[in-house]
């Protein structure tokens, strides 16, 4: 091996040093404080206990909110996945007519309107409609954002399944939802999964539009309730917003994972956008 | 895999003829099932209703309510007046929202399109030669810094910065330096390169993994060295992918409202990037109709970067 060749290992490993340093180190809190039995802001070795989770535990509005979250993320995925395989497969299968112009429109609107250009007038419209201050409110409007996209991804999976058994069924009479439910959705199952997946990632950390639409702390999901642990007056309880943090955290890190292996690079942009 | 992994990047078949071009049966259009055009149209609907309701209206409602007085609260809430271009003359003369263009683009420019990019192709360039468990930890932990929810990782920012414990100041023996009161643009710049680099690192990853090994060995037998293999064998291969990569980031950092959560624009609007400035004038301070221009500034710097992206992605394409 040359000098410069050693020189260059060297070089490609204190780089890699440097940069899972100044990656890592903003994290290793999460590991440490939920663990602390005197947590404070600086990451330190741990004096070991699980109290802080009965801590967490015993908050009505911690374990209240990660459940709206739930709601909310639950919602807003079936939502989705229904309406965007009923459409993603009506576009693959019929030439609709202006189909590829309104593909088109769909991906560019997504795209511009987004949460925070669009937060005044969703903010108003939700007024308008009485859905201020509700989880269906907060549910469909996520709902409106994510739809293109899933339509997109979907009825490319549509487009890739094989057509003769929707031949057959036909012939023996089912109806065009029976086909779908029972031979084109257990066909394009990878395809529902990856979107089901997606839309839970996307909603689960979302901010922006819960944090405008609820007001009411038993409305709110962990996002937006968390927010508030350490914005609102007084001593922030470290306790509470170390182990809430970690266990608000922990189901998208695990989704990630699952799809991250099961689907790999191909999804990894459209996870989170 | 050479495609970019975005969902954008999924476009309308160009193979397919421009619409009414083809006007046979719809059995000849491979509908298997026999829907038809009226019961296709109705498995259709449901999701363009919801779109439509949620994601269209609200974009070009904002053009009538930008032109109005509408306030949260008070007499302009009852009765909103029509009161012309006024907000937009009002927001072109306002130095706070001049302060905020700038430092939108600051923000974008440095965090993004400096900040992600490069670090994120470096990280994609050093990844290929190092082990694999090595890579696959560092991997790991910059794809943690993008997934975990912002709430979250706004606090580890907060906890990391702190002024009289933070994990900063006691590494670097600065203590009591208060960095979101005294570099508070340079520290959500920093926190924003943390939480998307893994973004272009993937996208540049997958970009270098399409480049044919037979050029990186003439490269090397030429005696190329690293800079040079990069200038003539990489660039030319990954062009497309670094567009990509530009405009999305481009594009995701203007939207950002993550730094909201971390300085929520403070101090004296010195973070007061476009998203969090909207929401200071219009739902803070109730000012509605102004905030209604301003989103609709943003809808359209949105619309151009957007266009150009898939202008180049249709282009591309066929």
């Amino acid at each position: 091996m040359t000098v410069r060749a050693a020189l260059g290992v060297v070089g490609r490993y204190v780089f890699a040093g440097f940069v899972f340093v100044f990656f890592a180190l903003p994290l290793l809190w999460l590991l440490s404080a939920p663990f602390d039995a005197a947590p404070s802001v600086q990451v330190s070795l741990p004096d070991f206990t699980l109290e802080n989770f009965r801590t967490l535990w015993d908050n009505p509005y911690a374990m209240r909110s990660l459940g709206n979250s739930v709601i909310i993320a639950a919602g807003t995925m079936a939502i989705t996945l229904v309406l965007a395989a009923l459409a993603s497969y009506a576009l693959s299968r019929v030439r609709i007519p202006g189909r590829d112009t309104l593909l088109y429109l769909l991906l560019l609107l997504s795209s511009i309107v987004t949460g925070t250009a669009a937060m005044v007038p969703t903010f108003l419209l939700m007024t308008e409609l009485g859905l201020i201050d509700r989880q269906l409110g907060v549910v469909l409007v996520l709902t409106g954002g994510l739809l293109p996209t899933a339509i997109f991804i979907l009825k490319d999976f549509m487009d890739s399944t094989p057509r003769s058994y929707e031949e057959s069924a036909r012939v023996f009479g089912a109806s065009s939802l029976q086909i779908l439910r029972h031979v084109v959705v257990p066909i394009a199952r990878p395809g529902l999964a990856t979107i089901a997946v997606w839309a839970v990632v996307q909603v689960w950390g979302n901010f922006l539009v819960p944090f405008i639409l609820l007001r009411s702390p038993d409305q709110q999901p962990a996002a937006v309730v968390m927010f508030t642990f350490y914005t609102e007056g007084g001593q922030p309880n470290l306790a509470l917003i170390s182990t809430f943090s970690l266990l608000f955290s922990i189901p998208v890190v695990l989704m990630y994972l699952f799809v991250n292996r099961r689907y790999g690079f191909r999804f990894h942009g459209g996870i989170k956008r | 895999m050479t495609t970019a992994p975005s969902p954008t990047e999924v476009e309308p078949d160009p193979a397919g003829a421009p619409t009414g071009a083809r006007r046979s049966r719809p059995a000849d259009d491979g509908d298997a099932a026999g829907l038809g055009r009226w019961r296709a149209t109705g498995f259709v609907a449901p999701a363009l209703l919801v779109i439509a309701v949620f994601l269209v209206f609200p974009a070009i409602w904002t053009l009538y309510l930008g032109l109005t007085n509408w306030r949260l609260t008070g007499l302009a809430a009852a009765e909103p007046e029509f009161v012309g271009a006024e907000n937009y003359t009002d927001a072109l003369s306002d130095p706070a929202f001049r302060n905020s263009l700038v430092l939108t683009l600051a923000f974008v420019f440095f965090s993004a399109i400096i900040g992600q990019s490069m670090l994120g192709f470096a990280l994609a360039w050093t990844a290929r030669r190092l082990r694999p468990a090595v890579r696959s930890v560092l991997e790991t932990v910059v794809l943690l810094a993008w997934i975990i929810p912002a709430s979250v990782v706004a606090f580890l920012w907060l906890a990391l910065l702190d002024r009289r414990e933070g994990t900063l100041n006691a590494l670097l023996g600065t203590d009591g330096t208060a960095w979101l009161l005294e570099y508070p643009m340079q520290s959500i710049i920093v926190f924003n390169i943390w939480n998307g680099t893994a973004f272009s690192m993937l996208l540049f990853s997958s970009a270098l993994a399409s480049v044919p090994p037979s050029q990186f060995e003439t490269a090397k037998m030429a005696g190329a060295g690293t800079f040079a293999t990069l200038r003539d064998v990489v660039l030319p291969n990954i062009r497309g992918h670094i567009l990509t990569n530009t405009l999305l980031i481009t594009l995701w950092t203007f939207n950002v409202f993550a730094p909201y959560l971390i300085t929520a624009g403070g101090p004296q609007g010195r973070t007061e990037i476009l998203g969090v400035y909207i929401y200071r004038v219009a739902l803070r301070d109730g000012a509605l109709g102004q905030g209604a221009a301003l989103s609709l500034i943003m809808i359209i710097i949105n619309l151009v970067v957007a266009s150009v992206y898939l202008r180049l992605l249709r282009e591309r394409r066929s």
